[in-house]
């Protein structure tokens, strides 16, 4: 059986599913989609001060992946800020291999080898899962 | 796709086995025409290995799916090295079939 291809390697996922602004008039009506990786490429630029070499090197990809990786983070938490959206956090092509997901609502603990139509639990298939991290 | 559950014993109302190396049987439950059949681990009584013994007969199996209460870091990699999906329980006490039935 051929290795699934190795993508985007994420240190660690963020600690929050999402931002919601406050203040304003009204429910924030559509939401941005911040992926685990946009999450990680602004955490390791201007949170730990990496450089774009160093960064893209600890995330397992290239500097213009990086690049072009950041550059959308920082336009999707822009936009999010300027036209008071929220901001959920999503998977996008992170490295899952090895890593358990929680299941939310039955509580069982699973891998995800092939993770193509989505992560939800093979138990209950409830889509309210939490990566838990590796090992 | 082949399911395995980790069994005490070889039937349907066999406590489910919270081991997976030392796991006492396999209820191999087959997605495709759903049958099942339960495999009699072999390398339960041994001293050591048995999680990666284990985990190659789930290779050998052709299972893509384990369903048990915990994996060891060496049956993790064999596992996670040919994308077999595990799944931990810590349903104690529960049977076979009522694991079995939550999958059907
Ligand atoms: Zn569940």
């Amino acid at each position: 059986m051929p290795r699934r291809k190795r993508l985007r390697k994420v240190v660690a996922p963020p600690k929050f599913q999402g931002y919601k602004p406050y203040g304003i008039n009204g429910e924030s009506k559509e939401s941005v989609e911040l992926l685990y990786e946009e999450y990680e490429a602004i955490k390791l630029a201007d949170y730990d001060f990496l450089n774009h070499s160093e960064a893209a090197k600890l995330m397992g990809i290239s500097r213009p992946t990086f690049a072009r990786i950041y550059e959308s983070a920082r336009r999707k938490i822009a936009k999010a800020l300027t036209e008071a959206k929220e901001i959920v956090t999503v998977f996008g092509d992170i490295e899952l291999d090895g890593s358990w997901f929680l299941c939310k609502d039955c509580h069982a603990k699973f891998t995800c080898p092939t993770p193509t139509e989505g992560i939800g639990c093979p138990m209950c298939k409830s889509q309210d899962v939490q990566l838990i991290g590796e090992s | 796709m082949k399911t395995v559950i980790t069994s005490t014993g070889n039937s349907l109302e066999s406590e489910f086995d919270l081991r997976f190396g030392r796991a006492g049987w396999f209820c191999v439950y087959d997605e495709a025409n759903g049958n099942y059949e339960f495999v009699k681990n072999m390398n339960a009584e041994d001293s050591n290995g048995a999680g990666i013994k284990v985990s190659e007969k789930m290779v050998e199996l052709g299972v893509g799916k384990v369903i048990s209460g915990d994996f060891g870091p060496k049956a993790k990699d064999v596992l996670d090295k040919f994308n077999i999906q595990m799944v931990i329980l810590q349903n104690e006490g529960a049977t076979v079939d009522s694991v079995l039935k939550k999958i059907k």
